[in-house]
This record gives structure tokens, C-alpha cells and sequence, in this order.
């Protein structure tokens, strides 16, 4: 590939972690409009989307965040990105962090090297722009290109590295299938030479033969440029064939933070067996599955303790009463009293 | 060997566009004996949901059946209209649509969506009509039924409400349910719940099922048998075992290395090049033509018909003689 393309080297600190996230939390206000609190005397009305939200991605990894829907992953992954403001916490990404106001001046360099890949590519690229204008905006943006001519050449060569035809540029994305456009959005995301890209399940529209094409993808072009991920999806399959590391999320805790390989070995948390147990059998073992009763609680008003014990078959007094804590168990970091007193 | 309780045969549906005819589903034909459970797996596009609109009648026109017949027990029911179609719509045929919120009236409690269908189609009073549909909601899994039965659809969550689509969906006691992506909408945990539930049932009340779904995972847990289709078209039909462990037509085989496994090897996906053709320009020959890694010689030019080969049925001429005598089909 052209030297456009090619990574720079890595800073002093190549061998800390390049995202450090530190009790991230976000409250969202749900509450009615002023007037009808006014009227019906009702009190606030507070979500927590996310708390006590503690993980670190090396240099070239990926770290995945899993969780059914309500969970809080993307809430998680736009504080990491500075979409969104945290309530707690902060997003520390090469040293810099993504909130403090006297680091603005850096903040604003650090965004180059930062980028985004959305679920929807309906969503995602702007239907009245050209594919060649919508990958090139970032180098217009960022002012990486010289000339037009530069510009132009650079577009193409993104073009080619995710699949598609340089030619392919003058089409509108209502021209391209789902897979083209979620490349077309992946050759946007490379456009200003990133470091890190967060992928917010960036297969669940596809179709299964294209996301395998999506996935081979991104891991090509993660071991080509040195990329870092963080990699947000409901399928745990996919989680396994993407992640080094994995972060479980049940109703905005991250309850098991594991070694992709160990999560799917020997699961800990009672959550993380669950979802691992619901996976549809495709090996046809025979396995029997035993549906886990009851479905996920209404984020605006958690059950009180261990959120997860209206669910979990190891439950017992401490976690209908007390929070449980972050401990380490082996190389995982899980959050259950059943786990910390050696119960399961 | 008993009749089939539904019998399709050589399905053809069109929509007619201002460029030209548009071939939805092209000569799918399969049959579902009493008790059994079909999977029809697919990419979107490939018209698995086109072929269980034209099952129970629902495609919009301008589409029609062009050609073709549906027979239910016998009964040719794919020219039926208004009364006579009513009377085998939820009555002898249940269907399961992938959003439960859509296909519930936000405006009515589901105690009268559901003592209506039963009304309708059984011969009841309307107090042994809501005793009814208490059973069937206490049936689905839902806590409560005597107070849950006066609440309205957006008072449930999306696993309820799909369950609450169930006990309308099985209200009638019908032959055969078409379920068209059932779970898809739902999170994994609610999904293994409904699976176990629609499986359950269909059992108990010997009901034939339709499952529609793009996810194998789906069909491996539930099916008996698995049709795959591909552009509008069955390229492979067989048993869920042999079609899952020894997929015969080169799509299933990419389709089955294209899913990611919690077992085994953490390699590279194996993909299928390109993506499912438009309608509007699909390949002559075998559709699959300018994707298959083994396409050859006829593949271009002949068609390939559905046929025995092991104990599936595959369209494939891998797998038949070399048709050097036929002429091209235009």
C-alpha cells in the first residue's frame, strides 16, 4: 500500500495501554417534562446507562464489550469517544484525557486519531454525498492532502483497500449494498490515519455471508496498520472471533472482564454463563439448553444489591442486598458474591 | 408416507415494475408433513419471506403468483379470496411475524385482540372465549394472566409481547404456523426462551411449522428439516443434521464457514465472495454461477434442477450428469 497509508511510529509510551477507561458512569435524566412533574408530583426520573465502567485496551488489541440490549455498550463507547459526556470517571486515550478541560488544546489533535464505525451504514453515510466525497471528507477536514489531485488519489487507494473500485467513488450509497456501504464507512474511518477505531456493532445489519466478508476485514486491516479496537456487539461469535480481551455488561456494570479465550472456556459470572448457554447449538452436540427465566429489568429502576440476582440460580441474601465489587479472579476481574466466596 | 399438510409446487411470484418482471421467488416447491418443522434459511433477498406471504395469501399487488399451486391437506388454496381465504387465515394457518409490536394493535388490550380471533374462528361465547385466552396466555409464559390479559402492547416487553403473538398465532388450534423471524428482534437470553416455547407448543398441538430465519443457529435448535434458498430459489433441502454437518451446494457450504463459532479455531471466516444479485439482474443459469468457487462448464448456461442426492435434494450440477444435450434455457 502507498505510504499515505502506513502507520506512524508509535509514541514513547508504546507499552502502556493505549485507551484507559476509569469508572466511566453516565446518568441519564428520563424524567417527564417540568410541567407534568409540576402537576402530577412526580420526582425525577434517573438512568444510569453506565457505572463503575473500569477496563484498558493495549496498543494493536481488541477489547470487546458485550451485553444484550439496554446494557449501556454504546452509551460506553460514545463517552470513549467524547460523543457523549461521562457523569464519572474519565476516558484516558495515549495519556490524554477525553473530558478535562485543560487538555482541549491536545483533546483536539487526539481526534484525528480517533475514529467511528456505526451499526447502520443506511444511517451512517449521507445519502445526497458521493462515495468518493463522503471518504474524502475526513482528509479535507483534518487538511492531510495537499491538493485535490492528492485528495483524489488518497480516496482511491482507501477504495481498493477495503474491496471496492476507485471507480466506485462518483456512485451515491443508495447504489451500493449493505457489506459495500459498511466498507465504504470502514475506508471513512481510515481516511485520517487513525490509531484507534471503536466499532459499534458494526455487523448486525449484515447479512451472515458479508459479515464474515466485514470481519476478515478488519482483521486484515488491524494486523496491516497496527489498529486498536474496541468492539461492541450482542453476538457473542462474533465477540470470540474479534476480541483479545472481552468486557460482559448487564444493565450498565461491567460484570466480567476476561481473556477472550478464558471467557468462553470457563465462564465466571453467572451472567456471562447464561449468554453463553442461550447461544444457539450449531455443532448439533445434543446440548440442552436451559432457557434462563426472565428477561432483562428496567434500567430506571435496577433491582436493589447485585443487579443480576432476580435472574441468577446462585443468588442468596448478600446479593439481594449489597452491590458487589470489581475483584480479580484468575486473569478476570469479575463483579459476584458468589464468585468471590468460592460458591460456583 | 401421510399427506403433507402443506404442499408447494413449483411456486413462481412476480412483481411486475416498470422495468420489467421482477422474479421474487422462482419454481420452489417443498412439502411439510403433519408435526414437522421446516426451516427456510436465506440471506435477505433470497424471498423466504415472499414465499410465506404467497402461502397465506398476503402478497401485495401489484405482486402475484405467476404460476404455481399451495395446497393445504390437499386443498388448493393459492386462488382462494376474501371469505373462503379468511376462513384458512388463522384458522388453519397461524402466522408469527419478526416485530411483535407491529403486529399487535396498540389501540386494543390483548384480552380483545385475542378473544377476537378466537370468536372469529371458534364457535364461542365471549366469557368461554377470554376463558380460552387466559389458558393460552398462562400457555406462552406469561406471569399473571388474569391481571396481564387487560393490558395494552406497549405495557409488555418485546418477549412478551412475542409470546402474546404465539397465543394469538395458536389460538385456533390451527395446522400449520408460519413463522417468519420469530426471535430476530428479540435479545439472545428471550430468544432461547421463545425458541423452547414455539417448539413446545407446536408439539403439543401438532402443529406444522413454517420457520423463516437467517439464523442457523435458529434452525439447527428447532428444525427438523432445512431448505436454503438462494435468489428466489431452493438450492438445497434435506434434514437438519446432513445439511448443517455435510452441506452438499457450494452456497450452504460457504454459508455454513461464513458463521462464527464458539468452538473450535479462531481462524479466518471462510466468505462468499460478492453478495446475493438484485433482482432486477440475476445470472442466467444457476444463480449462484458468478460467486461459486466450483462453478464450471454448464454452470453459466443450464439451470440445475432440485435433485435426490444423499438424503437431501440439491440443484447443483456438481452433483448430476453434465447436460449436454439439453438446449440453453433462454
Amino acid at each position: 500500500m502507498t505510504a499515505v497509508l502506513t502507520q506512524q511510529a508509535p509514541g514513547p509510551a508504546a507499552t502502556a495501554p493505549l485507551v484507559q477507561v476509569t469508572n466511566l458512569g453516565r446518568i441519564f435524566d428520563v424524567s417527564k417534562p417540568w410541567l407534568n412533574r409540576v402537576t402530577e408530583r412526580l420526582p425525577r426520573t434517573l438512568l444510569r446507562a453506565a457505572q463503575n465502567v473500569t477496563f484498558s485496551i493495549p496498543r494493536r488489541e481488541t477489547f470487546a464489550l458485550v451485553g444484550e440490549s439496554g446494557s449501556g455498550k454504546s452509551t460506553v463507547a460514545k463517552m470513549v469517544v467524547g460523543l457523549i459526556a461521562p457523569t464519572t470517571g474519565d476516558v484516558t486515550i495515549d495519556g490524554i484525557s477525553m473530558n478535562k478541560a485543560e487538555h482541549g488544546a491536545e483533546r483536539r489533535k487526539l481526534r484525528r486519531r480517533i475514529q467511528m464505525v456505526f451499526q447502520d451504514p443506511y444511517a451512517s453515510l449521507n445519502p445526497r454525498w458521493r462515495a468518493h466525497d463522503i471518504v474524502a471528507e475526513p482528509i479535507r477536514a483534518f487538511g492531510i492532502a495537499q491538493s485535490q489531485a492528492q485528495t483524489t488519489s488518497q480516496v482511491g487507494d482507501l477504495l481498493k483497500l477495503v474491496g471496492l473500485d476507485p471507480a466506485d467513488g462518483a456512485k451515491y450509497p443508495h447504489e451500493f449494498s449493505g457489506g459495500q456501504r459498511q466498507r465504504i464507512a470502514i475506508a471513512r474511518a481510515l481516511a485520517c490515519r487513525p490509531e484507534f477505531i471503536v466499532c459499534d456493532e458494526p455487523t448486525s445489519a449484515l447479512d451472515v455471508s458479508v459479515q464474515a466478508q466485514i470481519l476478515n476485514l478488519m482483521r486484515d486491516l488491524q494486523d496491516k496498520f497496527g489498529l486498536t479496537y474496541l468492539f461492541i456487539s450482542h453476538n457473542l461469535a462474533v465477540v470470540r472471533h474479534m476480541a483479545n480481551r472481552i468486557g460482559v455488561m448487564y444493565l450498565g456494570r461491567l460484570v466480567e472482564v476476561a481473556p477472550a479465550k478464558e471467557l468462553f472456556l470457563a465462564p465466571k459470572h453467572p451472567y456471562t454463563r447464561m449468554l453463553l448457554d442461550a447461544v444457539p447449538d450449531l455443532d448439533l452436540t445434543g446440548r440442552q439448553r436451559k432457557p434462563v427465566e426472565g428477561e432483562v429489568p428496567n434500567p430506571v429502576d435496577p433491582p436493589p444489591g447485585c443487579s443480576f440476582h432476580p435472574r441468577c440460580p446462585f443468588a442468596n441474601a448478600r446479593c439481594r442486598t449489597e452491590v458487589p465489587r470489581p475483584l480479580p479472579a484468575g486473569n478476570a476481574i469479575v463483579e459476584c458474591h458468589a464468585v468471590e466466596e468460592g460458591r460456583i | 408416507m401421510t399427506e403433507p399438510v402443506l404442499s408447494v409446487r413449483d411456486l413462481r411470484v412476480e412483481f411486475p415494475t416498470r422495468r420489467g418482471i421482477l422474479t421474487a421467488v422462482d419454481g420452489v416447491s417443498f412439502d411439510i408433513a403433519p408435526g414437522e418443522v421446516l426451516g427456510v434459511v436465506g440471506e435477505s433477498g433470497a424471498g423466504k419471506s415472499i414465499t410465506g406471504t404467497a402461502i397465506i395469501g398476503l402478497i401485495e399487488p401489484p405482486g402475484r403468483i405467476a404460476s404455481g399451486e399451495v395446497k393445504l391437506h390437499g386443498l388448493r388454496i393459492d386462488q382462494l379470496s376474501g371469505e373462503p381465504l379468511r376462513k384458512i387465515r388463522g384458522k388453519r394457518i397461524g402466522t408469527v411475524f419478526q416485530d411483535p409490536l407491529t403486529s399487535l394493535n396498540p389501540l386494543y388490550r390483548i384480552g380483545e385482540q385475542l378473544v377476537e380471533t378466537i370468536t372469529t374462528h371458534l364457535n364461542m361465547s365471549g366469557a368461554q372465549a377470554r376463558k380460552r385466552a387466559l389458558e393460552l396466555l398462562g400457555e406462552v409464559g406469561i406471569p399473571a394472566p388474569e391481571t396481564r390479559i387487560d393490558n395494552y402492547p406497549h405495557q409488555f416487553s418485546g418477549g412478551m409481547r412475542q409470546r402474546v403473538v404465539l397465543a394469538l398465532a395458536l389460538a385456533a388450534e390451527p395446522e400449520l404456523v408460519i413463522a417468519d423471524e420469530p426471535t430476530t428482534a428479540l435479545d439472545v437470553s428471550v430468544q432461547a426462551q421463545i425458541i423452547a416455547l414455539l417448539k413446545r407448543l407446536c408439539r403439543q398441538h401438532g402443529a406444522a411449522v413454517m420457520l423463516i430465519t437467517h439464523d442457523m443457529g435458529v434452525i439447527a435448535e428447532t428444525a427438523d428439516r432445512v431448505a436454503v434458498m438462494y435468489a428466489g430459489r431452493v438450492v438445497e433441502i434435506g434434514p437438519v443434521r446432513d445439511v448443517i454437518k455435510s452441506p452438499l451446494h457450494p452456497y450452504t457450504k460457504g454459508l455454513m464457514g461464513s458463521i462464527p463459532s464458539l468452538t473450535g479455531e479462531n481462524d479466518r471466516l471462510t466468505q462468499i465472495p460478492g453478495s446475493m444479485p438484485r433482482l432486477t439482474a440475476i445470472p442466467s443459469g444457476c444463480a449462484f454461477h458468478p460467486r461459486c468457487p466450483r462453478a464450471f462448464v454448464p454452470c453459466p448456461v443450464f439451470r440445475p434442477e432440485l435433485q435426490d442426492e444423499a438424503k437431501s435434494q440439491v440443484a447443483c450440477w456438481l452433483y448430476q450428469p453434465f447436460p449436454v444435450t439439453l438446449s440453453p434455457v433462454p
